[in-house]
């Protein structure tokens, strides 16, 4: 085993690249979550986002009107959500679901010219001088936009949900929809609105698969990151922060353990490929362990049907 | 006519018309392993479909369906292909072996392919490709082309197929640079690109100026090729798309002639069960064209031992070698039989690591 081969320095800043699409797709749903609403389409969305990116960034030649479709496209496929669970009152988790197989096949149908076209370059942003400190510089300021994109949107939501008027109409809102509606809020507006924002995020956590981390387009490719992303949000106890610290830790255990193995580590390969998962399930063990639901940070409605007859 | 014998008049009219139809055409079933625009191993499969669809025209009507796991689901999707009338199936991966045995005792009348694997019945034939002898025209260029000596070799599953071309790679690749070094990563996958791409992008990060690849998509050339200095090699289809580099060469899989003759085998009645192996010299293994990028003497090589292998002169499993622990496999001269190479779960001596279990 050479573990001198491994670089701590270029390990971290592909750690940062491999856990910001599950990242943005975490975020976005923590949000969904926290109005009350379980989107179980992640991964759907995180698809049609990926291939929406490709495909326009393809066409116009700019990743940045890629990553703009994206957010779009992805917006678009969670109203659909919207309408069907909001105003249609269909069951949610059923309706999440399909979704998922929805935005697969779709993503599928719109990329299917598209296989084997290189996407136009994401350039790294070189903050100057920044850029040029040793080892930090090397972390922390080579990178593309999206990374410090995803950081400051983690915060921005933070600072949303703690601190605005609007942030705590949402959490009402998914604590108890009936007290809001009571007070005059329209619950499903809210929803619909917080529904898109998770749209959006998946969306463009699918283009930085596509357009970034990867980059090409094939069909599946975020093969089970939308998944990840909802372990995510419960493993975060749906806090902000926490969610930028599960997914830091996902995307890092993923990447150490190919790295570990082109070290040619002895630890059997077995241990290594399972381990993100392992770590992700017993982290999520000990923090809800000995507390109750509504400790654990659960919002109280999450996954309630709400019409405002009852 | 009471209610019962209707209905039965009803299933034998129906079965009947059925049978009648299956007359006409001749159905034929795929199950991949991936989605058919994964740019590799499916890709290459359907396009043996497509020339199946050609050859016969109206006399056949396939059916496919990707993304099928390998494991006990399979079971599900061959029974449903089976009942829904197909005559011959193909299963076109290795996890699909137990699958295919237990739904073709099911279904003795139907014809079972199964690609990759060593398990046969009466009505189930294996196939395969000999992708070993490309490996080891991949492992002379890599050699040959590699500044660092260090080599990154994205595995899929710790499978004998797979385990073939790491040690084909390596033996050719050492025979012309002692000083060459592999480093394998175990994706545990055949598809998912960004894990592949992470794979490749740790083995570049450290070190590996080659990449080789056994799993199915292109993001390991899409890594490469952001690295910039790093070559790869197009895996099961050409990924001409990432030529000239970092895409120097390619294994690509060509099924359609075993396809088409199986189809009409099952046509004419003639089917039975068999194992086929082949590959460069029967034309079930192609080598890629190799770009530019390679130095004309390496690629003159590399074309030579290319045929040298496919006339039969040379085989890549040649004596003297020896296993990972130092003990004799082959003396001077031998060759390798191929039930050893079948089941090969053992590295050559040189290679690093343990294969897992």
């Amino acid at each position: 085993m050479d573990l001198s081969s491994i670089n701590p320095l270029i390990l971290l800043a592909s750690i940062m690249v491999a856990s910001t699409p599950i990242l943005l797709a975490a975020i976005g749903e923590m949000v969904v979550e926290k109005s009350g609403v379980l989107n179980l389409g992640v991964e759907g969305m995180m698809i049609t986002g990926a291939v929406c990116g490709f495909v326009i960034a393809v066409e116009t030649g700019s990743p940045v009107i890629g990553f703009v479709a994206a957010a779009f496209g992805g917006a678009v496929l969670s109203l659909l959500f919207g309408f069907l669970t909001q105003y249609l009152l269909s069951n949610q988790v059923a309706t999440g679901l399909a979704l998922t197989l929805f935005g697969l096949g779709l993503s599928a149908l719109i990329g299917q010219g598209y296989v084997g076209i290189k996407a136009p370059v994401t350039n790294d942003v070189n903050i100057p001088l920044l850029a040029d400190i040793p080892v930090i510089g090397r972390i922390v300021f080579q990178h593309d936009l999206m990374v410090y994109f995803s950081i400051a949107l983690i915060a921005a939501v933070w600072a949303f949900l703690k601190f605005t008027r609007a942030g705590l109409i949402l959490r009402a809102v998914g604590e108890s929809h009936d007290a809001a509606h009571a007070l005059g809020y329209q619950v499903v507006l809210i929803r619909m609105l917080a529904i898109m924002f998770g749209g959006a995020c998946a969306g463009l956590g699918g283009a930085y698969v596509s357009l970034i981390r990867v980059p090409q387009w094939t069909e599946g490719m975020t093969s089970g990151a939308g998944w990840i992303a909802l372990a995510i949000v419960v493993f975060a106890s749906w806090r902000p922060w926490r969610v930028l610290l599960g997914a830091y830790l996902f995307g890092g255990v993923t990447v150490l353990q190919l790295n570990l193995q082109a070290a040619g580590t002895t630890i059997p390969v077995e241990y290594l490929s399972m381990s993100p998962y392992l770590i992700t399930i017993l982290v999520l063990v000990i923090m809800s362990a000995s507390r109750s639901r509504a400790a654990l940070g659960a919002p109280a409605a999450l996954g309630r049907v709400f019409h405002a007859s009852s | 006519m009471n209610r019962r014998s209707i209905l039965a008049g009803a299933v034998l009219a129906v079965s009947l018309a059925g049978a009648g139809f299956a007359q006409d055409k001749t159905k034929v079933g795929f199950i991949y392993v991936g989605p058919i625009g994964d740019g590799g191993w499916t890709y290459e499969h359907d396009k043996g479909r497509l020339a199946v669809e050609a050859h016969f025209g109206d006399k056949v009507e396939t059916v496919y369906q990707e993304n099928v796991p390998e494991g006990a689901d399979a079971e599900r999707a061959l029974t449903q292909m089976a009942l829904g009338g197909a005559s011959i199936i193909f299963t076109t991966s290795f996890g699909y072996m137990d699958p295919t045995i237990n739904v073709a005792a099911k279904f003795p009348n139907v014809k079972f392919e199964h690609a990759t694997g060593f398990k046969r019945a009466d009505n189930v034939s294996t196939y395969s490709a000999r992708f070993y002898e490309g490996r080891a025209v991949q492992g002379h260029i890599a050699g040959k082309m590699t500044k660092s000596n260090k080599i990154g070799y994205i595995g899929s599953f710790p499978i004998p197929e797979v385990v073939r071309g790491i040690n084909s790679a390596y033996i050719h690749a050492k025979k012309v640079n002692p000083d060459v070094e592999f480093s394998v990563v175990w994706a545990y996958t055949w598809f998912d690109p960004a894990k592949e791409a992470d794979a490749a992008t740790a083995l570049i990060e450290q070190g590996a100026d080659v990449i080789l690849q056994h799993t199915d998509s292109t993001a390991p050339h899409a890594a490469a090729e952001k690295a910039g200095n790093v070559i790869a090699f197009g895996q099961a289809s050409d990924m001409a798309e990432y030529a000239p580099r970092p895409r120097v060469s390619s294994i690509i899989d060509n099924w359609a002639p075993y396809y088409i003759a199986r189809v009409q085998a099952v046509m004419d009645g003639t089917w039975e069960s068999k194992d086929t192996w082949d590959g460069i010299g029967a034309g079930m293994v192609e080598i890629g064209e190799i770009t530019d990028a390679v130095p004309a003497d390496v690629k003159a090589e590399a074309e030579a031992l290319r045929d040298s292998i496919a006339s039969g002169e040379y085989h890549p499993f040649t004596g003297p070698l020896n296993k990972q622990d130092g003990s004799v496999w082959l003396a001077e001269g031998e060759v390798a039989d191929d039930g050893t190479l079948a089941g090969m779960n053992f590295y050559v001596e040189g290679l690093t690591g343990d294969i897992p279990n």
